[in-house]
C-alpha cells in the first residue's frame, strides 16, 4: 500500500509508452500487414461501390429512356462489391480481434512472469486488489484500444494522405486554409493531452486503490457480517468510491473539450473554403484571375474541393475523438509497463553455484536485518545449526523470529553479515536451488483452488499417488478426506467453505512430507491442529524431522524442550542461547517463561 | 438490464437537458453541410462578396454552437455517468457485503470482487457512450428515413425493407453473444482467483520454487479468457459487415427498382441521386449503431451478473418465536443437527443451555464440528432441525441487526485492514478512545501497542501482516470486547498467547464483563478449564459435557487431552 507500483518508477515518456506498445504490434507483423492490406482493399472497394451505382444512375437518366440492361450489369456488379466487401470486413475484423487477443495474451502473460519475480516485498507492499486491477481493469483498456481503434487511425492516415493530393491538384491556394488550420489542430491537440494526461493517470491508479479496497474488505466480509459493519465499511468503500469517480469526472470533463474544438476548427476550415473558393470563383468568372494562374478556379473545381476538404477533416475529426480512447489505453499501459520495469529479485551472483547435495549446515555470522534502513529488526545474530540438528526459536511476539526464516529463505537479504550453506555464502547460492532445500510449514496456510491432491502433490510434482496418500496418512488427515463424498478430488474453493484451519494446516503439513528438502521450518506449523490430532501424528512429525536440520518457532514446550539449540529473542537480539537443561540452570528469560505455565 | 434504468431514473431531469443539449448541437451541425451544399449550388453563382461572407458567418455561428453544444453536452453526459456510476457500486458493494456466508460460498471472492470492478466499469462504458453517440444515430437514422419518406415513399420502403432482415440479425447475435460475454466474465474471475492466490500465497510459491508451475497455472486461466474473449469477438463481428451489406443491398434494390419508376415515369433520376445521399447518411447511422450494439451486448451480460447479486434475495428472513423458550436462559440449543451442503451430517443433536454471565468451552479435534456451532448461533446458516435461542427467543426471529449487536466475536481467519491499530478495534462503530484502550488493556494488548513509537496511531497493513500472530489475536479480542458484547465469542483466537498472558486475558474478562456470556473455543484444556460448562465435541455430537472436573472424570477423551496438556507448555508465539 505504500508504494504504488506505477509511481515507482516515475513518469515515463509518451513517446517510450507509444514505441513500447508499438513493439508488441508490430511483434505481429504478419497478421498486423494482412491487416492494413485488407484495410486499404475495402478502402478501395468502398470507393468502387458509388462507381457502379453512379453508371447505374447514368443508365436510368439516359435521354432515351432506361438502358435495363446496363442498370442490372451495374446492379450485378454492385451486389459482388458489397457482398465483397462485407466479407473482406468481416475478415478484417476477425484478424484484428486475433491481432488484440495476441497481444493482450502476452502482455497479461509477461505481467504474470514478471510478478513471479519480484521480491516478496513487492507483495507485502502493494495490496492484492492493486496488482488484480493492472492485470483485468488496465490490460482490458488497452485491448479494447487496439481492436477497435488501432485500423480507424490506419484508415485514417490513408484517406487524409490521397484527399490532400487531390486538393492539391484542383487549387494551391486554397490549401493555404490548412495549412493555417491543421496546425492549430495539433498544436491544441498537443496541448490538451499534456492537460488530460495526468488525469487519466489518475484515473487509472484511483481505479487501482478501488479495487485495492474492495478486494482487501471482501476478503473480511464474514467479520464485518457478524460485527454488523456493512454500512461504516461500505461508507469508506464509498469515500474511496467517490475518489475515483472524481478522478474518472475530471479526466472526461477536460477530455471532453478536445473533439467539439477540432470539429469546431474542421468547420471553420469548411467555412473558409466555401467563402475563399466562392470569392475565388466569382474572380475567375469576371476575369480579375486569368485561367493560366494558379487562383484559377472553376465552379466545378470548388464543389471538388469542398468534398475533398470533408474527407480530409473527418480523420482528424475522428483521430481526435480516438484520442481519448488513447488516453486512457496510454495511462493503462503505463501502469502496465511500470510492473513490467519493478527491480525483479536480485539476480544470482554470475558465478552462482549449484545447490546439489546439501548437507543442511546453516550459519549465521553476526547477521543485522530491518525491513527499513532506519528500523533494525535483528541485531548481530549469530548461531550455527550442524546437520540434523535442531534449533528452536522463543521469545516474546514480535522479536523478530519470522524474520530469521525471511532471512534463511533469502526473501530479504541482510543489511550485514552473512549465512552460510553449508560453508558457502548464501548470495552465492543459485536461489532456486537454496530454496528448494527447505520445507517449510506455516502459521498461515496456503491452499489454491484446486483438489486437496493437487493441493499435496504440489509439495513434490513428481510424488506417485501412494506417496501422496501415505504423505496425507502420516500428517493425520488421510481419513478425513477419504470421508469426504470426493476424497482427494474434493475441490478447495476460495478460502474453503467447509474445511477449517486446522484441517487446511494438515494439508500443508502433508505437503511437507512429501518434500525431500534436508532442512525444515515449522512456523508454528500445528498451532490450528488440536491437541488430539497433535499427539496423533507426534510421531509422523519426528519421522519428518528426523536426519534434517529443523527451524522451529513453536510455543509448545515439549517441542522445543527436545531441540539442541534454543535461541531466546527478544528485542531483535539472541538474549539466551543453549539447550534446556543448560538454559533452566540459567534462571534467565527462558526460565521465567518455562515456569510461568505451573503458576 | 433492467435495473440500470431504475439507477437512472432519478438523474433523468438531467439526462433530459443532457440530451436536448446534445440534440440542439447535433442539430446545429448537420445544418452546416446543409447550408455549405446551400452556398455551392446558390449563393456563387450570384456574384455578391456580401452574400458569400454571410453565409460564411452563418456557418461559422453554426460550427460554434455545435462545438459549444457538445462540450457541454458531454460533460453533462460525463457527470450523468459519474452519479449513476458511484451510485451503482455503491449498492452493490454494500449488497455484496450483506450476502449470506452461504451466498458469498457460493459467489466466490474473486467473482464478487470482480463484478464490484470490471462488471461496473463495463456498464459505466455503456451508459457513458450511450449519452455521447447514442443521440446523433437515431437522429441521422429518423431524419434520414423521414426525408426520404417524403421525398419518394414507394422508394424509401423498398430500402426499409431490409430493416425486419437486420433486425433478425441484431436479435439472433445479441441472443449469442450476451452469454458469450457473460463467459468472458467467468474467465476473468478464473485470471483474478490464480492472481489473488498466488499474491497471497508468494513465500510458499518461492520456497517451493514453484514459480513455473503457477505460471502454467496462470496460463491456463489466460488462455481461457483469451479463447472467450475471441469466441465473442468473431461472433459479435458479424454484426457490422451484415447490417452494412443489407443497407447496400437495400440501396441496390432502390437503383432496380427506380429503374422501372423511372421508365413509366412515376420516378425520376434525381430524385434516387438525392436517395442516395441521404442514404450515405442513414448506413453511417447505423454503422455506429452496430457498434453500439456490440457494447450493448457486452454490457448486457455483465449487467447481469450485477443483477444476480444485487437481486440476491436475503435467505435467511426473519420468522414468528414459537414462545416455548425459557428466558432465564441466556443461549439455548435444543437439539440442533446441522449439514452444509446436505451430505455428510456436520452436526448432530447438540444440545445445551447457559445463564446470562456463563461461560462456556468447546474443546475438540480438528473438523469436529466446533465453528459449525459458532456459526449457526450467529446465524450465519440455518440449522436444519432443532431450535437455538437467545434470551429463550428463537434466533430467527431476531433481525439481522438485533443479533449482530448481541456479539462480540473473533474467528479462526479474522481480518485486519490497512488502518491504525485504534481504527482496526473501532472498526466503524462509535466507542471513545478511552474505551479503546480499556478494551485494549482487558485484551491484554495495551502493552504492546504503546511500545509503538506511535503507539494506537500505529499503522496496520492489510491482513495485519506487520504485526506477529499472538499480537493480530489481541488486536482481534479488543475489538470483540470493544463493543461491551452480551455474548462474546472466541473461536480458537488466544492459540498464539502463552499461558501466562491467556490467564491473565481470562481473568480480565470475567472481572471487568461478568454478564458477558464467553463462549470459547480452544484446543488448550487450560483456556477451557474454568469454564462453567465445558462441551466435548467429536464428529458433530457432544461427546462429553460439564465441568472440567466432571469431565476428567467422566469423559477419557477430554482426558486424554488434558493429560496430553500436562507439562506440554505453551511459550509466547
Amino acid at each position: 500500500m505504500t508504494a504504488n507500483p506505477s509511481q515507482a518508477k516515475g513518469e515515463k515518456s509518451k513517446k517510450g509508452i507509444f514505441l513500447r506498445l508499438s513493439k508488441y504490434v508490430l511483434g505481429q507483423w504478419p497478421l498486423f500487414t494482412v491487416a492494413l492490406a485488407l484495410t486499404l482493399a475495402a478502402n478501395q472497394l468502398s470507393l468502387l461501390g458509388p462507381r457502379y451505382s453512379g453508371a447505374a444512375i447514368d443508365a436510368i437518366e439516359l435521354a432515351g429512356g432506361v438502358d435495363f440492361s446496363a442498370v442490372w450489369t451495374n446492379v450485378g456488379y454492385m451486389i459482388a462489391c458489397y457482398v465483397i466487401s462485407a466479407l473482406l470486413s468481416y475478415l478484417l475484423s476477425v484478424i484484428m480481434i486475433h491481432l488484440s487477443q495476441r497481444i493482450i495474451y502476452k502482455m497479461r502473460k509477461q505481467v504474470f512472469e514478471k510478478l513471479t519475480t519480484l521480491p516478496v516485498h513487492f507483495f507485502d507492499t502493494n495490496a492484492t486488489g492493486d496488482i488484480i486491477s493492472h492485470l483485468s481493469y488496465d490490460i482490458d483498456t488497452i485491448n479494447s484500444t487496439l481492436s477497435h481503434d488501432l485500423i480507424q487511425v490506419m484508415t485514417s492516415a490513408y484517406t487524409v494522405i490521397g484527399s490532400l493530393l487531390f486538393m492539391w491538384r484542383i487549387s494551391r491556394p486554397m490549401i493555404v486554409i490548412f495549412a493555417l488550420t491543421v496546425p492549430v489542430s495539433v498544436l491544441f491537440t498537443r496541448y490538451r493531452s499534456k492537460v488530460v494526461r495526468p488525469l487519466f493517470r489518475k484515473r487509472a491508479k484511483k481505479y487501482g486503490e478501488l479495487n485495492g479496497f474492495a478486494e482487501e474488505m471482501l476478503t473480511g466480509s464474514r467479520t464485518i457480517a457478524a460485527y454488523g459493519r456493512q454500512e461504516e465499511i461500505s461508507s469508506r468503500f464509498n469515500r474511496i468510491n467517490d475518489l475515483a469517480m472524481d478522478a474518472f469526472y475530471g479526466a472526461e470533463y477536460h477530455g471532453a473539450l478536445l473533439f467539439p474544438v477540432i470539429n469546431l476548427i474542421n468547420n471553420v476550415s469548411l467555412t473558409l473554403v466555401a467563402v475563399l473558393g466562392g470569392i475565388l470563383y466569382m474572380y475567375s468568372q469576371n476575369g480579375t484571375i486569368l485561367a493560366a494562374s494558379a487562383f484559377y478556379i472553376t465552379l466545378g473545381g470548388v464543389a471538388q474541393f469542398v468534398q475533398y476538404s470533408r474527407k480530409f477533416a473527418g480523420p482528424i475529426n475522428e483521430f481526435s475523438n480516438i484520442l481519448h480512447e488513447f488516453q486512457s489505453a496510454f495511462s493503462a499501459a503505463e501502469r502496465v509497463f511500470a510492473i513490467l520495469d519493478e527491480e525483479p529479485e536480485r539476480a544470482d551472483l554470475p558465478d552462482a553455484k549449484a545447490f546439489p547435495e546439501v548437507q543442511g549446515d546453516v550459519c549465521f555470522d553476526d547477521v543485522t536485518f530491518g525491513y527499513t534502513e532506519d528500523k533494525t529488526v535483528l541485531r548481530n545474530l549469530s548461531v550455527h545449526a550442524m546437520k540434523g540438528k535442531t534449533v528452536a526459536i522463543v521469545g516474546p511476539t514480535g522479536a523478530g523470529k519470522t524474520t530469521i526464516i525471511n532471512l534463511l529463505m533469502r526473501f530479504y537479504d541482510p543489511q550485514s553479515g552473512q549465512i552460510r550453506m553449508d560453508g558457502i555464502p548464501s548470495e552465492e547460492l543459485k536461489r532456486r536451488d537454496l530454496r528448494l532445500a527447505f520445507t517449510m510449514v506455516l502459521q498461515d496456510t496456503w491452499l489454491f483452488c484446486g483438489t486437496i491432491y493437487d493441493n499435496i502433490v504440489y509439495g513434490r510434482e513428481d510424488a506417485t499417488p501412494e506417496e501422496v496418500y501415505a504423505a496425507a496418512r502420516s500428517a493425520g488427515i488421510a481419513s478425513y478426506i477419504e470421508g469426504l463424498p470426493d476424497g482427494y478430488d474434493t475441490l478447495l474453493s476460495d478460502d474453503g467453505v467447509n474445511i477449517s484451519k486446522g484441517q487446511k494446516q494438515m494439508i500443508t503439513i502433508a505437503r511437507a512430507f512429501l518434500s525431500r528438502a534436508p532442512i525444515l521450518i515449522l512456523d508454528e506449523a500445528t498451532s490450528n491442529v488440536d491437541s488430539r490430532t497433535e499427539i496423533r501424528i507426534q510421531n509422523a512429525m519426528t519421522e519428518l524431522m528426523k536426519n534434517k536440520t529443523c527451524f522451529i518457532i513453536a510455543h509448545r514446550l515439549s517441542t522445543v524442550q527436545n531441540a539442541d539449540t534454543i535461541l531466546v529473542v527478544k528485542d531483535g537480539a539472541i538474549i539466551e542461547q543453549g539447550c534446556h537443561e543448560e538454559l533452566i540452570r540459567r534462571e534467565g528469560f527462558y526460565h521465567s517463561l518455562y515456569y510461568s505455565q505451573f503458576t | 438490464m433492467k435495473w440500470v434504468l431504475t439507477y437512472l431514473r432519478p438523474l433523468r431531469s438531467r439526462i433530459a437537458v443532457g440530451t436536448s443539449v446534445k440534440i440542439i448541437g447535433t442539430l446545429t451541425e448537420l445544418m452546416i453541410p446543409f447550408l455549405l451544399s446551400y452556398i455551392l449550388e446558390h449563393v456563387i453563382v450570384r456574384n455578391k462578396v456580401g452574400e458569400i461572407l454571410l453565409f460564411g458567418g452563418l456557418m461559422a455561428a453554426c460550427a460554434v454552437i455545435a462545438c459549444i453544444g457538445n462540450i457541454v453536452a458531454n460533460r453533462m453526459a460525463a457527470k450523468t455517468t459519474m452519479l449513476f456510476s458511484a451510485e451503482m457500486r455503491r449498492k452493490l458493494f454494500f449488497k455484496t457485503l450483506s450476502l449470506s456466508a452461504e451466498s458469498t460460498d457460493r459467489f466466490t471472492v474473486p467473482s464478487l470482487e470482480a463484478r464490484i470492478t470490471s462488471d461496473t466499469y463495463n456498464v459505466q462504458n455503456f451508459v457513458g457512450m450511450m449519452q455521447r453517440m447514442g443521440i446523433r444515430a437515431p437522429i441521422l437514422l429518423l431524419g434520414g428515413t423521414a426525408i426520404t419518406m417524403v421525398m419518394d415513399s414507394k422508394l424509401a420502403l423498398v430500402m426499409l425493407a431490409t430493416l425486419p432482415l437486420i433486425f433478425v440479425v441484431v436479435y439472433g447475435v445479441s441472443r449469442m453473444g450476451v452469454p458469450l460475454y457473460a463467459g468472458v466474465q467467468r474467465s476473468v474471475d478464473g485470471m483474478v482467483r490464480v492472481v489473488r492466490e498466488d499474491a497471497q500465497g508468494i513465500r510458499v510459491i518461492k520456497a517451493l520454487s514453484k514459480v513455473d508451475y503457477e505460471n502454467r497455472r496462470y496460463d491456463k486461466a489466460n488462455r481461457a479468457l483469451k479463447q472467450n474473449e475471441t469466441k465473442a469477438g468473431v461472433i459479435m463481428g458479424v454484426v457490422n459487415p451484415i447490417m452494412t451489406l443489407l443497407m447496400n443491398l437495400g440501396i441496390v434494390a432502390v437503383i432496380a427498382v427506380s429503374a422501372y419508376f423511372v421508365a413509366n415515369g412515376s420516378s425520376s433520376a434525381t430524385t434516387v441521386i438525392a436517395f442516395m445521399q441521404y442514404f450515405t447518411l442513414i448506413s453511417m447511422a447505423m454503422m455506429s449503431l452496430s457498434r453500439m450494439f456490440v457494447m450493448y451486448t457486452k454490457c448486457a451480460a455483465s449487467a447481469g451478473r450485477i443483477a444476480l447479486v444485487m437481486e440476491k434475495e436475503d435467505e435467511l428472513t426473519v420468522c414468528e418465536d414459537d414462545g416455548k423458550g425459557d428466558p432465564s436462559y441466556h443461549v439455548s440449543f435444543e437439539q440442533v443437527s446441522f449439514s452444509y451442503l446436505g451430505k455428510r451430517k456436520d452436526l448432530r443433536d447438540i444440545s445445551f443451555s447457559l445463564k446470562k454471565g456463563e461461560t462456556l468451552g468447546i474443546i475438540g479435534a480438528t473438523g469436529s464440528g466446533k465453528s459449525t456451532i459458532l456459526r449457526l448461533l450467529m446465524r450465519f446458516y440455518d440449522a436444519d432441525s432443532g431450535r437455538i435461542r437467545i434470551r429463550g427467543k428463537d434466533v430467527r426471529s431476531y433481525t439481522k441487526d438485533e443479533l449482530t449487536s448481541l456479539f462480540g466475536v473473533v474467528f479462526q481467519n479474522d481480518f485486519l485492514y490497512a488502518d491504525t491499530i485504534e481504527e482496526n478495534i473501532r472498526f466503524g462503530r462509535e466507542i471513545s478512545t478511552e474505551d479503546i484502550a480499556e478494551a485494549a488493556k482487558v485484551a491484554q494488548a495495551h502493552e504492546f501497542i504503546t511500545a509503538f513509537p506511535d503507539g494506537y496511531a500505529h499503522e496496520v497493513t492489510a491482513g495485519g501482516t506487520n504485526l506477529s500472530g499472538g499480537q493480530r489475536q489481541r488486536l482481534l479480542i479488543s475489538r470483540a470486547v470493544a463493543g461491551r458484547p452480551e455474548i462474546l465469542i472466541l473461536d480458537d483466537s488466544s492459540s498464539a498467547l502463552d499461558y501466562r498472558t491467556d490467564a491473565n486475558l481470562r481473568r480480565a474478562l470475567s472481572e471487568s464483563f461478568p454478564d458477558t456470556t464467553v463462549i470459547t473455543v480452544a484446543q488448550r484444556v487450560s483456556s477451557v478449564k474454568s469454564c462453567d460448562l465445558i462441551l466435548v465435541v467429536e464428529e458433530g455430537a457432544i461427546l462429553g459435557c460439564g465441568k472440567h472436573e466432571e469431565l476428567m472424570a467422566s469423559c477419557p477423551e477430554y482426558k486424554e487431552i488434558s493429560d496430553s496438556q500436562m507439562g506440554g507448555a505453551f511459550l509466547d508465539g
